[in-house]
C-alpha cells in the first residue's frame, strides 16, 4: 500500500506587503523591534539636536568669500579664511611667481597614482614611468633647468612636503623593510637578532622620539663641518620608522607563503637568491600589498607630526595663517578644511585597498 | 501503516510537528510555498531534493532558526511566533545536528555537552556530567571527553554534536545534511549512531542525500523541488514507484 | 651501518672549499655585517665625541640632580621649579601614565559601543557608528588634538560667560570645571565600603557558582553584587548623616575658584586619544565579534540559550581570542601617542624630556631616555600578550 501524496507546482508569490518596500526595509531595518524602534527615535532625535545648529553655523550664517573684517560681524563660520590664504596654506614659502611648478608636480603624481591604481599596468613600464616621473617631479621643485630659478629645499613647504614625506617614506622604506623581514627570517644568528632589534626597537617607540633624534641629535652624529638639511633628516626618521612596520607586513606575507614553495624551488636548485626573488617575494608582495596601503595611509598621517619639530608641512602652513593677527580666531574652519583634505586622500586610500583586498579573496 | 513497528497508534490524533499553509521568503524570493506538514510522534522522515529546493530553511523553520512571514508551525502544542518564551520553549525541546557540527571550540567535549542542560534545564553540574559521559559512551566516544573539538575528527565531531543535542532530551531531532562534510569513510559512523536514535522511537526529521538511510529507516521520504513537497510517500513505494517528474529524474541523477 | 664505519680515507668526500660550504658562508657574511655595523657605530660615536667636546656639552646622567628650574602645570605628585631633573621627568612620566590610563578606560567604552552599534541591525545606528569610524581613522590624531583645543581656546567663552550646560559644570577657555562633594571623612570610609562591597560582589559569584554547579539553580549574582558594592557605601554614607556639602565652583574675578578643573589641554589630549583610538578598537571589537562563524550562534540557539546567554557564553569567549591581541597594540598605540601632549602644551614625559633637551642640550640623553621609557611600556605589553596567548591558544591538532 503507498502514502502517495503529491502535489501541482505551485506559482511563484510576491511575499506579503508589509516585508517588502520602502515600509518593509524600515520595518525591517528600523522598526523591526520596540527596542529597535526606540533606538532609531533617539538617534534621529540626537542628530537633529546637533546637526540643526551646526548646519547653521557651516551653511547658513557663514561667509565663504570675504575679507577677515567682515567675520568678525557674524556668528557662522568664517570660510573666507581657505579662499584668502589658500596659495600659502597649499605651497607655503614656495616663491610667489612659481607655484605653478608645485601645483604641477602634485598633478603629475596624481595622474601617476591614478594610471597605478589599475593592476593592468602593473608591469616593468611602470616602474619606468614612476622613475621618469620623480625626476621630472624633483627637477620641477629645485629647478636651476630651462630658465627655473633654484628652490631650496628649505622652501618645500605646505602640502608638496607632506606628500613627499609620505611618498618617499614609502618608496624607500619598502626595499628596506624586504630586507629587514627576510633578515628576521634568516637562519643566521647575528642577522636574525640585529633585525628583531631594529624592528622591536623601533615599533616600540613613538614617531616623535625619532623625530627628536633627527633634529636634536643627528647633527650630533656628523663630521664636523657636515650639515645635512633638515627636511631630509626628517625624511630620513619617516623612512627609518615606516620601514620597521613595512618589515612586520612583509614577514607576514612570508609566512603565508606554504611551505611547498621553498621545497619546490630548492629542488628546482635555486639559491637563496634566486629563489627569494624568483618564487618568494612575488607571491609574499602580492599578498601584502592591502595592508602596505594602510601603512602608506598611516604614513600620510603620520607626516603631519613634523609640525612638532618645525617642518612646514600643511599643518604647519595652515597654523602659520592662523598665527597673522588677522585671521587669528578662525582655526576651526581652517583646521576642519584640512581634516577633509586629509580626509578624502586617506578615504580614497583605504577604500581603494578594501576593494583590493576583495579582489585578492575572490582570487583574481 | 501496519507494516511500519514503530509508528506509535495512540498518538496519532496528536501530531508533534504541525506546519500549515507555510510560506517564507527571502526578499521577493519566494523559497518556501505553501509547506503543510504532520510529523507523527517517533516518526521518521526523511526529506531529500536538489539543492538550494529550501529542504534545509524548511527544517530550520522549525526551531525558528529561519522565520516563516505567513502559515503556522506548531511543534508540541506550541506555536512559533515572534514571542521569545515559545521560541525558547520550542529549541529547548528540538535538538538540530548542522552539517557542519558547530561544535564550541574554545569548549571541551564535555562542556559542549553540559552547556544547553547547566544553563538551560538548570541541572547540577555533577548530573549534567554524567548524563553527558552516558551519552558520549552510547556514540562510542566517552574516551574523547576532556579532549576540545579541534582535536577530533569530522566524523567524531558530528557523533559528539548528536550527544551534545540528545543531553537536552529533545522530543524530536533535527538532521540538516549531518553527513555531507564528511570524509565516506566516517559517513558510516554517524549513520550507524542515527540508524540507534532511530530504534530506539526518537522522532527524526532528516534531510540528506543517503538513500540507504532512507530505505532502511525511514518511516516516510519527502521529495522537495523549488520550496514545495513535490511529493511524499513511503520509502518503499517512493524509490520503486515514484510518481511525478521531477522525483524521476531527482532519482535518477542521485541512484 | 657496519659499512660506514670501514671507510677508508680514500673514500672520503673531498673538503669542500670554504666559500661553496653554506654554513661557513653564513658565518662569514654574518661576520662582514657585524664589523660593518661596528664601525659605523664606531664613525658615528667618535664623531659624537668630537662634537660634544667642541661644543663642550656635559655627557652622563649628572644632569638628573641638577635643578630644573621650570614649573609643570597639574602635577601629580608635588613638584616645583626648585626640584630636581628627575622629580621633573617623573611628573612627566606620571602625566604620561594618568592620560594614558584614562583614556585607555574611555577608549575601550567608547570603542565597545561604537563597535556593536556597528553590527546593530538598525540600519540608522550601523551607519552612525561606520561614519564615526571612517572619519576618526582617517584624520591625523594630531589634527584632531590641534582641533579639539582650539575649540576650548576659542569657541569657549572666557570664564565670566562660561558655558553652563548642567548646574555646577563650566565650560570656559580655562577648561572643564566641576562641582566635587565637599571633602569630609565620611569618603575614606566609603572607598573602603565600596572596596569591601566589590570583594563581596567576587565572593556572591563564587557562592552563585558553586549552587549552581550542586544544585543546577542559577542566581543572579552579578546583579545582586553590583547591588551589593552600590549599596554599601550609600548606606555608609546615610549613616555618616548623609553629608551633602558640595564643592562648588564659583566665580571670583577673573577665574573660577572650587571645584575640580580639568585643563583644556588634559581635555583636548583625552578627547583627541579616545575619539582616534575608539573607532580603531570599535573596528578590532566587530571584526572580532564576526570572526564568531553564524554556525556558532545558531548551534547555541538550537540548544536552547538565551540570547545575552550566547553572548557570554559562546560569543564572547571567541571573539576575545581574537579582539585581545589587537586591543592591547591599540592600548600601546594610545600610550606613544599621547606623546603628541607636547604639541598642545601638556607636560607629558616627551615634552618634559624635550625642556629639558633645551636647557642642558644633553639631546643623546634626553632622546635615551625617552626611548627607554616608551621600550618599557611595549616590552611589558608583548610579555603580556606572549603570556595571553599562550593561555588561550585553541587546541588543535
Amino acid at each position: 500500500m503507498s502514502d502517495l501524496m503529491t502535489n501541482p507546482p505551485i506559482e511563484q508569490m510576491k511575499p506579503p506587503r508589509r516585508t517588502v518596500g520602502v515600509t518593509g526595509w524600515l520595518r525591517e531595518n528600523l522598526f523591526n523591534t520596540w527596542f529597535n524602534s526606540v533606538l532609531t527615535l533617539l538617534t534621529l532625535y540626537g542628530i537633529w539636536l546637533l546637526f540643526v545648529p551646526l548646519v547653521r553655523w557651516a551653511f547658513v550664517d557663514s561667509l565663504w568669500f570675504s575679507s577677515a573684517e567682515a567675520c568678525r560681524d557674524i556668528e557662522g563660520a568664517c570660510w573666507s579664511i581657505i579662499p584668502a590664504n589658500v596659495s600659502f596654506i597649499f605651497f607655503g614659502f614656495f616663491p610667489d611667481g612659481q607655484q605653478w611648478r608645485p601645483l604641477l608636480t602634485m598633478l603629475l603624481l596624481f595622474a601617476l597614482v591614478f594610471y597605478s591604481k589599475d593592476s593592468k599596468h602593473w608591469k616593468r613600464s611602470l616602474v619606468i614611468y614612476w622613475t621618469l616621473g620623480l625626476i621630472v617631479m624633483a627637477t620641477l621643485m629645485y629647478g636651476g633647468v630651462f630658465g627655473m630659478p633654484v628652490v631650496e629645499t628649505a622652501q618645500w613647504s605646505g602640502f608638496p612636503l607632506t606628500l613627499m614625506l609620505s611618498l618617499f617614506g614609502m618608496v624607500f622604506a619598502y626595499p628596506l623593510g624586504v630586507l629587514l623581514a627576510l633578515g628576521r627570517r634568516s637562519r643566521l644568528p647575528a642577522i636574525k637578532s640585529l633585525c628583531v632589534v631594529y624592528i622591536e626597537l623601533i615599533r616600540g617607540v613613538p614617531l616623535i622620539s625619532l623625530l627628536f633624534m633627527s633634529s636634536v641629535m643627528f647633527p650630533l652624529f656628523l663630521p664636523e663641518g657636515v650639515t645635512i638639511d633638515k627636511v631630509l633628516r626628517a625624511q630620513a626618521a619617516i623612512i627609518l620608522f615606516t620601514a620597521a612596520y613595512i618589515a612586520e607586513v612583509v614577514r607576514g606575507g612570508l609566512q603565508a607563503i606554504p611551505r611547498g614553495q621553498y621545497e619546490a624551488a630548492d629542488s628546482l636548485g635555486l639559491g637563496y637568491g634566486k629563489t627569494m626573488r624568483l618564487i618568494i617575494l612575488p607571491q609574499a608582495l602580492k599578498i601584502v600589498i592591502p595592508p602596505s596601503v594602510g601603512i602608506l595611509i598611516s604614513a600620510f598621517k603620520d607626516t603631519s607630526l613634523v609640525v612638532i619639530i618645525a617642518l612646514y608641512d600643511v599643518l604647519k602652513t595652515t597654523q602659520v595663517t592662523l598665527s597673522n593677527p588677522q585671521w587669528m580666531g578662525f582655526s576651526r574652519e581652517a583646521y576642519l578644511f584640512l581634516a577633509l583634505l586629509y580626509f578624502i586622500c586617506c578615504y580614497l586610500m583605504s577604500s581603494y585597498s578594501r576593494k583590493l583586498e576583495k579582489d585578492l579573496h575572490t582570487g583574481h | 501503516m501496519s507494516e511500519q513497528s514503530h509508528s506509535p497508534q495512540e498518538s496519532a490524533e496528536h501530531p508533534i510537528i504541525e506546519v500549515i499553509d507555510m510560506h517564507k521568503w527571502y526578499g521577493d524570493f519566494h523559497v518556501l510555498k505553501d509547506i503543510s506538514l504532520q510529523v507523527q510522534n517517533g516518526e521518521r522522515i526523511v526529506i531529500c531534493g536538489p539543492s538550494g529546493s529550501g529542504k534545509s530553511t524548511l527544517i530550520r523553520c522549525i526551531n525558528r532558526l529561519e522565520e516563516h512571514q505567513k502559515g503556522r508551525i506548531i511543534v508540541d502544542g506550541t506555536e512559533l511566533t515572534n514571542d521569545i518564551k515559545n521560541i525558547e520553549k520550542v529549541r529547548a525541546e528540538v535538538g538540530m545536528v548542522f552539517q557542519h557540527f558547530n561544535l564550541f571550540p574554545h569548549l571541551t567535549i564535555l562542556e559542549n555537552l553540559t552547556l544547553g542542560p547547566i544553563w538551560v534545564r538548570k541541572t547540577a553540574k555533577k548530573d549534567a556530567e554524567e548524563a553527558a559521559m552516558r551519552y558520549l559512551e552510547k556514540v562510542k566516544i566517552a574516551e574523547q571527553a576532556k579532549k576540545f573539538p579541534g582535536q577530533l575528527s569530522g566524523g567524531q565531531q558530528q557523533r559528539v554534536a548528536i550527544a551534545r543535542s540528545l543531553c537536552m532530551n529533545p522530543k524530536v531531532m533535527l538532521f540538516d545534511e549531518p553527513t555531507s562534510a564528511l570524509d565516506p569513510e566516517m559517513i558510516k559512523e554517524v549513520l550507524d549512531v542515527m540508524i540507534d536514535l532511530a530504534e530506539e522511537g526518537m522522532t527524526m526529521l532528516v534531510v540528506t542525500h543517503e538513500m540507504g538511510f532512507a530505505k532502511s529507516v525511514a518511516d516516510r521520504v519527502m521529495f522537495m523541488d523549488e520550496g514545495q513537497i513535490v511529493e511524499q510517500n513511503n520509502p518503499h513505494d517512493f524509490f520503486d514507484n515514484p510518481q511525478h517528474e521531477r522525483t524521476k529524474l531527482f532519482l535518477s541523477q542521485i541512484l | 651501518m657496519k659499512k660506514l664505519t670501514v671507510a677508508t680515507p680514500a673514500e672520503l668526500p673531498q673538503a669542500v672549499p670554504f666559500w661553496r660550504d653554506p654554513a661557513k658562508r653564513g658565518v662569514l657574511f654574518q661576520i662582514v655585517v657585524l664589523l660593518s655595523a661596528l664601525s659605523v657605530g664606531y664613525v658615528l660615536f667618535s664623531n659624537t665625541q668630537a662634537n660634544l667636546e667642541r661644543q663642550s656639552i656635559a655627557t652622563g646622567f649628572g644632569f638628573l640632580q641638577n635643578e630644573a628650574g621650570f614649573e609643570i602645570a597639574e602635577p601629580v605628585i608635588e613638584y616645583s621649579a626648585a626640584d630636581s631633573y628627575s622629580r621633573a621627568l617623573t611628573v612627566g612620566a606620571l602625566n604620561t601614565l594618568k592620560v594614558s590610563f584614562i583614556g585607555i578606560l574611555l577608549t575601550l567604552l567608547l570603542g565597545v559601543i561604537v563597535g556593536i552599534s556597528r553590527l546593530s541591525h538598525n540600519w540608522l545606528v550601523s551607519r552612525l557608528a561606520g561614519m564615526f569610524i571612517e572619519v576618526m581613522q582617517n584624520i591625523p590624531i594630531l589634527l584632531q588634538l590641534f582641533f579639539w583645543y582650539s575649540i576650548f581656546y576659542e569657541a569657549f567663552p572666557a570664564p565670566r560667560q562660561a558655558l553652563n550646560p548642567l548646574p555646577g559644570i563650566f565650560l570656559c577657555n580655562r577648561g572643564l570645571i566641576f562641582g566635587i562633594p565637599a571633602e569630609h571623612p565620611v569618603h575614606s570610609s566609603m572607598l573602603i565600603a565600596l572596596l569591601v562591597g566589590i570583594v563581596g560582589w567576587w565572593l556572591l559569584v563564587r557562592q552563585g557558582h558553586k549552587i549552581q554547579d550542586r544544585s543546577g539553580r542559577i542566581f543572579p549574582m552579578h546583579r545582586l553584587g553590583m547591588a551589593l558594592s552600590l549599596l554599601l557605601p550609600m548606606a555608609v554614607w546615610l549613616v555618616a548623616g548623609a553629608p551633602l556639602g558640595m564643592d562648588v565652583p564659583e566665580l571670583r574675578g577673573f577665574n573660577f575658584s572650587g571645584g575640580m578643573t580639568v585643563s583644556p589641554e588634559f581635555s583636548a589630549l583625552l578627547l583627541g586619544l579616545v575619539l582616534y583610538t575608539s573607532a580603531f578598537v570599535a573596528e578590532i571589537v566587530r571584526a572580532g565579534i564576526q570572526s564568531v562563524s553564524r554556525g556558532q550562534v545558531e548551534a547555541a540557539k538550537a540548544v536552547g540559550l538565551r540570547p545575552g546567554q550566547v553572548l557570554r557564553l559562546v560569543i564572547l569567549p571567541q571573539a576575545l581570542r581574537v579582539i585581545i591581541p589587537p586591543l592591547t597594540s591599540q592600548m600601546l598605540n594610545l600610550t606613544k601617542n599621547s606623546s603628541l601632549a607636547i604639541a598642545i602644551g601638556y607636560s607629558d614625559f616627551v615634552s618634559v624630556a624635550n625642556t629639558t633637551i633645551n636647557q642642558t642640550g644633553q639631546a643623546i640623553e634626553g632622546v635615551a631616555l625617552i626611548m627607554v621609557v616608551y621600550l618599557c611600556f611595549s616590552l611589558s605589553t608583548s610579555v603580556f600578550m606572549n603570556w595571553y596567548n599562550k593561555k588561550m591558544a585553541l587546541v588543535e591538532r
